[in-house]
């Protein structure tokens, strides 16, 4: 082979490279065609992901869109003091007597008067706006007052054209009664759409028109609040001792091991380890929000130590030096100097686990979140269930109405989690120190 | 603190009593030996450098001098350390105390990344030097003005450290070193990451710092030795080969080896 020619090869001493040859514009060509093909695949790796991305988006935003609307029907209620089994003047008095009157019968009359009997098309639920009503103005006994109700799901879905109204009645969850009411309110202009308050403000409940995102958005945000307190101050300053306390041996070895170790146990095992810990030995309280997050804290930890640790060994040995040089004492190296520095990576090791804590279901699973609650926890040792639990109890409901809910769900977790990450980013950036 | 007493000299004359004293200093790196039993008297009056090829533990005895060694684990130290007759490796000795009276500038500057005047004042303010905002104002700028920075910097103290050029940086480590009030000043290399112009005004305010604190600066450059120092120290594979005046070391060294280096045989 003549490649001495074209001075790939040979002595030094030899001539000088020969760029202009052949052999070397074709290797130029080679080497530009290369970086050519990497780009292209990075774009296309990049245009795979952010497909996968808008697919998603897409797919729960438009099935979930419709959760923050809800259906309802114009219906004349009348309110009368027989029925209700209460007085104006007792409701005025005392405001607890509403508790003991009648809204429900009331409102079946009303409906019934109204319909007729074979329909379903207020939900079961809308008796409480009722009673806000008369709380407002006990003058309301003893009248009539035309009044927007939330409809049933049935109804709801239908005029979200969600029913496919060819299928054969036997194969769709709308008999003909209903499509015919509605069609008729629809066409007397009895029916609207509004924003979903019921979604935004309440807990779970069995049938869909009445259920809401608030409690399991608050229990999930009462176990974050635990996990935080928790992993975050624990993982910080074990991390701190590991770096600039402990000894280098093999003590710190295999607590080294350890910790990495359980960053990648799977989180149905700390949710058994909080089962049999806190629940089991401790006799805290079941579906509790500060369980969950004492289970999830320990799930998070190791992310936070090994995060935090990293962050630290980035900081600059220098500064320390400079630290230590005018005689500051090892605490006060790492709490003015190594640990403002390390902060931001710190932070944003908390933000992944954090992320992670809020999307994570199995652990919470077992120590009893899963539980189905009508209620908005009002506490910490109060039985809640979180957000990602909540989507899973949906997702496995028969009932039509909980599909939109199912994405309406996971709209309300992925806004949280933008939420809290912006947050944690925007804490990060004023931390960060320029060089 | 016992020989201040007891040495009955009277008031310090000359570079008759010294401000540190080292004898036999050993020091290992795992099974390495890296200083094999140096013992040398450094006082206040004078500027002393140590110069040697790299890697003949001069660095590594400056860093025993105000116990930074301590921070690296597998380094041991025997032999003796006195700062004013005192063992600074004796149990009783206060690491923190000892490094504001031995303070320390080293090869890259390395301000803190914070305000100029935070990195000044930080240091009086762990000691507790200054309780009222005016005396460490005070503080901050006597400081800066001996380590002539003064004027570059006092319309922008609140700046960030780390906005400065490099020299100015390393006069800002030695403003912050100066802010303790420190007895002995350490300089590892302090001008091998500057320019000349900026190397020029560090050399000047070693010279007016000499007299006030005793200097001890580690150099590879001779002439740098030779500009700023009264005692130099021939350091070669971990032994102190010659120590004296620095204009004898360089126009009449007594050590074959101590001349081969500084006439620039090896290095």
């Amino acid at each position: 082979m003549d490649r001495q020619g074209a001075g790939v090869r040979g002595n030094l001493s030899a001539a000088p490279t020969a760029w202009g040859s052949d052999q070397m514009q074709a290797r130029i060509r080679r080497r530009y065609r290369q970086e050519r093909n990497f780009k292209a695949m990075g774009i296309l790796a990049l245009m795979i992901a952010a497909g996968f991305l808008v697919f998603l988006m897409v797919t729960v935003i438009g099935s979930g869109w419709n959760s923050f609307r809800q259906t309802q029907v114009l219906v004349p209620v009348t309110f009368e003091a027989e029925r209700l089994g209460i007085t104006p003047e007792q409701a005025r008095a005392d405001p607890r007597a509403l508790s003991r009157a009648n809204f429900q019968g009331v409102l079946s009359d009303s409906v019934e008067r109204r319909f007729g009997d074979d329909a379903a098309l207020v939900s079961d639920g809308a008796w409480l706006a009722l009673r806000k009503a008369v709380e407002a103005d006990p003058a309301l006994i003893g009248t009539t007052k035309e009044m927007w109700l939330i409809a049933t799901s049935n109804i709801d879905q239908l005029s979200k054209r969600q029913i496919d109204l060819d299928a054969d009645e036997t194969n769709r969850p709308v008999n003909d009664v209903e499509i015919a009411a509605w069609g008729r309110l629809k066409a007397e202009g009895k029916l609207r759409t509004v924003l979903n308050m019921t979604f935004l403000t309440s807990a779970d409940s069995v049938d869909p028109e009445l259920a809401g995102i608030w409690g399991a958005l608050k229990g999930s945000f009462l176990t974050l609040v635990v996990t935080l307190a928790i992993s975050f101050p624990v993982g910080v300053l074990a991390a701190i001792y590991l770096e600039e306390f402990a000894a280098k041996n093999r003590w710190t070895d295999i607590v080294e091991v350890s910790i990495n170790n359980l960053a990648a146990v799977p989180s149905i095992i700390f949710g058994l380890l909080g089962l049999s810990v806190f629940l089991n030995t401790m006799n805290m309280p079941r579906s509790a929000p500060v369980v969950g997050g004492l289970t999830l804290a320990l799930m998070t930890l190791p992310v936070i130590v090994i995060a935090s640790r990293a962050a630290i060994k980035a900081v600059p040995p220098s500064i320390r030096d400079a630290a230590l040089g005018i005689g500051a004492s090892r605490v006060q190296v790492v709490f003015h100097h190594v640990l403002p520095l390390a902060l931001p990576g710190m932070l944003t090791g908390t933000i992944l686990g954090m992320a992670r804590a809020l999307g994570e279901t199995a652990p919470l699973l077992m120590i009893g979140m899963r539980a189905f609650l009508t209620s908005v926890p009002q506490g910490l040792t109060q039985p809640a269930t979180a957000l990602p639990v909540q989507i899973f109890i949906w997702s496995d409901n028969v009932s039509r109405g909980f599909v939109e809910k199912t994405s309406g769900a996971i709209i309300v977790l992925l806004v949280f989690l933008l939420t809290i990450n912006s947050l944690a980013i925007y804490l990060r950036n004023r931390f960060e120190v320029r060089w | 603190m016992t020989t201040q007493a007891e040495g009955g000299e009277g008031p310090v004359q000359g570079s008759s009593r010294p401000k540190m004293t080292a004898r036999d200093v050993r020091v290992s790196y795992g099974d390495i030996e890296a200083l094999k039993g140096v013992s040398i008297d450094v006082s206040t009056e004078d500027v002393t450098a140590f110069i040697g090829p790299s890697g003949c533990g001069k660095s590594t005895f400056l860093r025993c001098l105000n116990r930074m060694n301590d921070t690296v684990a597998s380094a041991r130290v025997s032999g003796e350390i006195l700062l004013d007759g005192h063992d600074i490796y004796a149990p009783d000795m206060d690491v923190v105390q000892l490094r504001a009276r031995v303070g320390m500038v080293f090869q890259k500057p390395n301000p803190f990344p914070k305000s100029i005047y935070e990195n000044v004042g930080y240091g009086p303010r762990i000691h507790g030097l200054a309780s009222k905002k005016a005396d460490m104002d005070a503080i901050v700028e006597e400081s800066l003005r001996r380590a002539g920075l003064w004027d570059e910097v006092k319309d922008r103290l609140q700046d960030s450290g780390t906005a400065l050029s490099g020299g100015q940086q390393q006069r800002l480590c030695i403003a912050r070193a100066i802010a303790v009030n420190p007895e002995v000043i350490l300089m590892d290399e302090p001008a091998s990451a500057l320019d000349p112009i900026a190397t020029a005004k560090i050399e000047e305010l070693i010279d007016d710092l000499r007299g006030r604190y005793a200097i001890v600066i580690v150099t590879h450059n001779m002439q740098q030795a030779a500009r700023v120092s009264q005692k130099t120290a021939f350091f070669h594979l971990g032994t102190l080969v010659e120590y004296g005046d620095t204009r004898e070391i360089f126009t009449n060294p007594k050590q074959p080896r101590t001349k081969d280096y500084i006439t620039g045989r090896y290095g």
